[in-house]
């Protein structure tokens, strides 16, 4: 159907608009990265590179940018592995309990994170876990692994289980069906799991403010006490590298999956 | 592995008693069924009759729940699937898609650790066989089906199985293709002499392919034989219709042992054969054993029987022509005539012929046909 260039017109400006709402506020840090003043004025004064200076010498912000890389990658491939083998399971249940079981896994989605931090907190006082490596990354997989495990059903929804038959009767036992039939099959879904898995740790705040301590400071801790305590223009520094890191992480992965698609 | 007993490249297959039930559904009801090597077997029935699950238990897809099952002369029950070493075919091809034609092919031989210069010479043949060497770089979604279909079967019979099952491998090809990829399987079936264990509901391929047809209905055999021996001798009602065209007719029947006299909406036919079993039987005519004539035309032969009705279809085939008769009570018969007899025209009032000799008498298993579709 042919529209109308009135039509197209404002069809286009209403996509602008929503495009540049959308867009706005993440993109209004870069220039604001760049203040002169140690403050979080808009539009910012000067041109200086201090605060990226500060962001890479200042002990706080490395540690703890350190601290969430470390955390959200063991994250990663933690709920990774747990959250497929639990997608691959419920998916092959005969039981109606899995539908149940889906649902408890994903609870971590849908209560609210306050309430999660709460209950985590107290156990964690109890085993000595607060502020700890191991305390954070159990925390931010149990959160993560309801997004490896959309994920991953998601593509074992799609995936022809007779393929599976086909590799049996030609000789392939179970593990290496799963190995060289299954697992290369679903492999997309497994992988944007764990992208999924690797961001909701990275920017990971209630939980991570409640278990948190001076020893180990996440970089979503780090930015919430600087924020509060002085308005320090790294927070905004910290926000242009990170907002450059996804695009390009993010990006890469799609051009990935596309050329995956094709072959 | 169990060791295989073969003549030729083929295995034996011996199904005793085989059932298949889930939960209060009997799939396979005391199935049994002998395979010789190297023989082309088809099971023949209407969806739903228990062909796939005969050919899932083959493979080791499917446990039974009752009876024996031997291939290649030892017992295979409880032996998992990927250790039966049998080829299977399915109807949706289930090539990996994450791997070209050559990987699919090598699948099987790279599992079974051949080494590499052996393992390419043997995936070029297999791909020859089915005259697919030009696609081994090829992905699947890259194929038509019909080229899918053949891949597959280039991987089934790659690893040398003296037995290979396929489940409606045509199915989903159209009329064009699936007549010449027939004879392909046909040629690669003589060329290899692994014994074939094909799936199908379509009579007119089970006919063209088979050594023998094994004929199911309602999760049991009704009868195994040559598509000859099951086109001229049915043993039921519901072989008889479900291979070639047939004129089935009802009666009042009456024998006296050697003979058997029916009345038929007043008309009686009458034939030196006894009634089988007890109950009332059907009359089965083959269409090419009976004759049409105009009524009134004098007494014609003697010994034939006659019964009168009027034209309802005439179809003119080259080789012959085909007709429907209306009777008088209503049924229709078919009727063949070869080429040069007297022609006849739609509404014209006849009489339809046939030697009682020619006649067969069946069991009325009509209730048990309600799958037929
Ligand atoms: N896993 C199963 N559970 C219950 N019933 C089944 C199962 N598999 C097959 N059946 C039933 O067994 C019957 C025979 O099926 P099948 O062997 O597939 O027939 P077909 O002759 O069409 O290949 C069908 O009525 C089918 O519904
Ligand atoms: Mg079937």
């Amino acid at each position: 159907m042919q529209m109308r260039p009135m039509t197209r017109v404002l069809l286009g400006l209403a996509c602008l608009l929503v495009a540049v709402w959308l867009v706005a506020p993440t993109l209004v840090v870069v220039p604001m990265s760049f203040n002169e003043n140690k403050s979080l004025a808009f539009p910012p004064q000067g041109f200086s590179t201090q605060w990226y200076a500060n962001f890479v010498n200042n002990p706080d912000w490395s540690s703890s940018f350190i601290n969430s890389l470390k955390v959200a990658v063991l994250v990663a491939i933690l709920a990774a592995i747990v959250g497929t083998l639990a997608a691959f399971g419920l998916d092959r249940m005969k039981s109606r309990a899995s539908g149940l079981l889906r649902m408890v896994l994903l609870t971590p989605m849908v209560v609210p994170g306050v309430v999660l931090a709460i209950g985590i907190y107290a156990v964690y006082l109890d085993m000595r876990l607060v502020g700890t490596l191991p305390g954070f990354v159990l925390a931010h997989t149990m959160l993560a692994i309801p997004f490896v495990l959309i994920a991953v059903t998601a593509s074992l929804e799609v995936f022809d289980k007779r393929l599976e038959l086909a590799a049996t009767s030609l000789g392939a036992g179970r593990l290496t069906t799963f190995r060289t039939v299954t697992l290369p099959l679903i492999l997309p879904g497994i992988l944007s799991g764990l992208l999924f898995a690797f961001v909701t740790s990275f920017d990971e705040i209630i939980v991570s403010l409640f278990i948190t301590n001076p020893y180990l400071r996440t970089l979503p801790v780090q930015i919430y006490t600087s924020i509060t305590r002085d308005a320090d223009p790294t927070v905004a520094a910290v926000g242009t590298i990170l907002l450059f890191t996804t695009t390009i992480v993010i990006g890469g992965g799609l051009l990935l999956f596309a050329r995956e698609r094709r072959t | 592995m169990a060791e295989n007993k073969q003549v030729g490249r083929g295995a034996a297959i011996d199904i005793r008693s085989v059932s298949k039930v889930y939960g209060n559904f009997t799939a396979l009801d005391n199935v049994s069924l002998g395979i010789r090597p190297g023989e082309f077997m088809t099971l023949l029935g209407p969806s739903g009759s228990g062909k796939t699950t005969t050919l899932n238990v083959v493979a080791g897809f499917t446990e039974i729940t009752g009876g024996n099952l031997e291939v290649g002369g030892s017992s295979v029950v409880g032996i998992p699937a990927h250790k039966r070493n049998i080829g299977v075919v399915f109807q949706h091809y289930a090539l990996f898609p994450h791997m070209t034609v050559g990987r699919n092919v090598a699948y099987p031989l790279a599992l079974r650790k051949v080494p590499s210069a052996e393992r390419e010479k043997r995936v070029k043949q297999a791909l020859e066989m089915v005259k697919m060497s030009d696609f081994a770089h090829r992905y699947p979604s890259e194929l038509s089906g019909g080229q899918q279909q053949r891949v597959a079967l280039a991987r089934a019979i790659v690893f040398d199985p003296p037995l290979l099952l396929m489940d409606e491998p045509l199915g989903a090809l159209d009329k064009k293709l699936r007549e010449w990829l027939q004879l392909e399987i046909k040629r690669i079936h003589r060329e290899l002499g692994t014994t074939f264990v094909y799936v199908t509901h379509d009579q007119e391929e089970a006919l063209v392919l088979s050594d023998r047809i094994a004929v199911f209905n309602r999760g049991r055999i009704e009868q195994v034989g040559t598509g000859r021996e099951l086109y001229d001798e049915p043993q039921t009602l519901f072989v008889a219709r479900f291979i070639g065209d047939s004129t089935v007719l009802r009666g009042q029947a009456n024998s006296d042992g050697t003979s058997t006299a029916i009345s038929i909406a007043g008309e009686t036919v009458t034939m030196d054969k006894r009634l089988p079993g007890n109950g009332a039987p059907v009359l089965l005519l083959r269409p090419e054993k009976l004759a049409l004539r105009r009524r009134g035309n004098g007494q014609g032969e003697s010994g034939l029987n006659r019964l009168s009705g009027t034209v309802t279809e005439a179809i003119y085939l080259g080789s012959g022509s085909k007709y429907e008769v209306r009777l008088k009570d209503g049924s229709t018969a078919i009727v063949r005539s070869p080429l040069g007899e007297q022609s006849f025209d739609i509404g014209e009032a006849v009489e339809v012929t046939f030697a009682g000799a020619d006649a067969k008498l069946l069991a009325d298993d009509s209730t048990a046909d309600q799958t037929l579709t």
